[in-house]
């Protein structure tokens, strides 16, 4: 369906539109439900007066304070590792090539880990999380380099570079003393808990710089899809929108990591449920977003709730869930 | 390798047998003896070399003539029990490794790499996390109970497809399978921080702070599990023709499969019982033996199981070495120096390209 406003016109998928709305009105309901519901229960018109900074000062405490930044950085970790996943499917044209699967994810945990252990401040965790998700990338990648990077190639590849990182962080672990290695163990499963406005305002900004690239480079990819040759034949620059896409992606899937910690299998199940939902022949980058936020603050919700009082991290949530689906997703691959 | 490969080689490979059926086994045999040497050096300097590394005057004094000196205390006591761990968790994973190498034809199967290792060790993180079980001889069960589900449920879901199992396909269900098992393996360990300490150094695969009871509770299992994988090499050698063909050899294809499940689950679950889970050593080693000794499984599996002992207690030492007075554990070292060599494996066209 093609809208048509002066010079410009936008091409619009009804159904890709009916489920992002969808998506948007449970990812708010879900934000509604974590934040009134809990230990405390705080009623619903009190948390939208709690925004507005007239409600109850216990209800603006635990909303604004505790909840609120929690759920923001669920949504916007989640959307983040939603988007690089989608990035990093749609250039690998295979589901398994996520950034929590080919070890960029476990990379930055490393450079998390590193920063934690010489006693980082967040500010330094964060660049250290971002610095080891590029240089993996960078690594996997060349290492997959060969005359071209191939999906199943560059998939292989970056199993061993996730062990060998995997192998890197608990080595860092145990050489930790112990409050160090249980901070850096929670961190590690990937957590929500004690999250506050400074984790989720860099995810913010680089979601706000990335978001829009992803926009302008959402259809030369989805060309891309159908193979570099045909995309050149179409007048598309392979090579550019490639690094543009590599760029965004690494830097979502670190920005992300360093807020929350190496969630898994957010960034690969977001987009394929998102495919399917919205019946697109392709990966989606919106869709996929949303997917993502949904599903992070809902998994952070189950394991909030599903064996209260004990909290468990949502990383665990999200690979047990994430696992079975990829189960399910090898048992109709095709190939 | 695809199986029509393996045919043609193995093919030319019984030319070659009758061609110098005299010749060659003698070698083989030397080859053997050869590395039962070079294994017995490894262990030697592993008894001698560590933190405070002793002379091998000592550690043979230690033995002759034990005058209850510190030295002499601590090569009795912790470093013989250590290196005999050692050479019994690397000739279960290297055997199981070749194992599964030659069952699912497939040159990426490894014990680490396939998600067994991590059921196993989702088994004995339950029994000791959950249900506060201490005797190994109680936890071994759990390995055994996690290895084999994980077993069944990764080959399964490699085979489930339309087109089979393939290499990569067998791989990613491992690795996902092993991811849900130590997110869930985690989750128990978050809910008990002391044995979130007590395990995070098993759980990155080590050979240290295990006792001889242990050990001596463990070796059986270890020892039936290699008896009963050495005696499949026959079958297993008919299968590398493809199931018709083994079949037509009069081989009993179904039992040869369950049969082989059973060593793997007894070897990676006892090897996981004593060492937590290691990466690789069940990968690598069957490769370099191959490319010595070709594909005959009746050399192939006991090289696989001498050979891979001499590794790991090599990288033992190594992460005793590098890191004095603490150490590296060896499924770190070991990781280190695999995952490379897997990279190298995974680049090579024929793989990729299944």
């Amino acid at each position: 369906m093609n809208v048509r406003v002066g010079p410009w016109s936008v091409r619009l998928a009804p159904r890709a539109l009916l489920v992002s709305v969808i998506l948007v009105a449970i990812g708010f309901a879900v934000t509604v439900a974590a934040l009134s519901t809990g230990e405390f229960t705080v009623p619903v018109p009190d948390i939208i007066s709690a925004i507005f900074g007239q409600g109850p000062p216990v209800a603006e405490l635990i909303v604004g304070k505790l909840r609120a930044p929690r759920v923001v950085t669920g949504l916007l970790v989640g959307a983040a590792f939603g988007l690089s996943g989608a990035i990093f499917q749609s250039l690998t044209r295979n589901p398994l090539g996520s950034p929590d699967f080919i070890g960029f994810t476990a990379g930055a945990s490393t450079g998390g880990i590193l920063a934690v252990v010489a006693g980082g401040s967040a500010m330094t965790i964060a660049g250290g999380a971002l610095a080891g998700c590029v240089v993996t990338a960078v690594l996997v990648y060349a290492l997959a380099y060969r005359g071209g990077v191939q999906g199943y190639r560059l998939v292989l590849v970056g199993i061993g570079a996730n062990a060998l990182l995997l192998a890197v962080n608990s080595y860092l672990l145990t050489r930790a003393n112990i409050n160090d290695a249980a901070n850096a163990g929670a961190w590690l499963t990937g957590s929500l808990s004690g999250r506050g406005w400074d984790h989720a305002v860099p995810v913010a900004l680089a979601l706000l710089v990335l978001l829009p690239l992803c926009a302008f480079i959402a259809r030369p990819m989805r060309m891309m899809e159908m193979g570099d040759d045909a995309a050149k034949a179409m007048g598309i620059k392979v090579e550019a929108v490639r690094a543009v896409a590599v760029t965004a992606g690494v830097l979502l899937a670190g920005v992300a990591t360093a807020a929350a910690g190496p969630v898994v299998f957010v960034a690969l199940a977001a987009p394929q449920l998102a495919r399917r939902l919205t019946r697109s022949p392709g990966v989606t980058l919106a869709s996929s977003a949303l997917m993502g936020a949904v599903l992070l603050t809902a998994a952070d919700l189950a394991a909030q709730r599903v064996l209260a009082p004990t909290q468990l991290p949502v990383g665990v949530l999200t690979a047990a869930i994430g696992g079975t689906y990829l189960v399910l997703l090898l048992r109709k691959d095709r190939h | 390798m695809r199986p029509a490969e393996i045919t043609v080689t193995a093919g030319a490979e019984q030319r070659d047998d009758g061609r110098r059926a005299k010749g060659r086994p003698s070698m083989l045999v030397a080859g053997l003896i050869v590395t039962a040497g070079v294994l017995a050096l490894v262990a030697m300097a592993s008894v001698a070399l560590g933190a405070r590394s002793v002379s091998f005057s000592t550690v043979i004094d230690a033995f002759v003539a034990p005058d209850g000196s510190s030295d002499h205390t601590v090569i009795r006591e912790l470093r013989v029990p250590r290196m005999l761990l050692g050479i019994g968790v690397g000739a279960t994973l290297g055997l199981a490794g070749a194992l599964m190498q030659s069952l699912t034809r497939n040159p990426l199967a490894d014990p680490g790499l396939l998600g067994i290792d991590q059921g196993a060790a989702l088994g004995v993180t339950l029994a000791l996390g959950l249900f506060g079980l201490t005797d190994p001889v109680v936890y071994v069960w759990f390995a055994f109970g996690g290895a084999a589900l994980a077993s069944v449920v990764v080959y399964a879901l490699a085979s489930a497809g339309r087109s089979g199992s393939s290499p990569v396909r067998l791989a990613l269900a491992g690795v996902a399978f092993g991811m849900v098992c130590t997110a869930i393996a985690s989750a128990i360990l978050r809910m008990d921080p002391q044995t979130f300490d007590r395990m995070r150094f098993w759980l990155t695969g080590s050979l240290a702070g295990q006792t001889a009871d242990t050990l001596g509770r463990l070796a059986p299992f270890m020892i039936a599990g290699l008896v009963l994988g050495l005696l499949l090499a026959r079958p297993l050698n008919m299968l590398a023709l493809g199931d018709d063909a083994g079949k037509a050899l009069g081989v009993a294809v179904n039992r040869t499969r369950i049969l082989t499940g059973v060593a793997v689950t007894l070897l990676c679950g006892a090897a996981t019982a004593a060492a937590g889970p290691l990466m690789f050593v069940g990968l690598i080693v069957p490769h370099a033996v191959r490319a010595l000794v070709g594909p005959d499984q009746r050399w192939v599996l006991p090289y696989s199981a001498l050979a891979a002992p001499v590794l790991l207690l090599g990288a033992d030492v190594i992460g005793r070495l590098i890191a004095r007075p603490g150490e590296v554990q060896v499924g770190i070292v070991w990781a280190v120096i695999g995952a490379p060599i897997f990279i190298i494996l995974a680049r090579r066209k024929r793989v990729a390209a299944l």
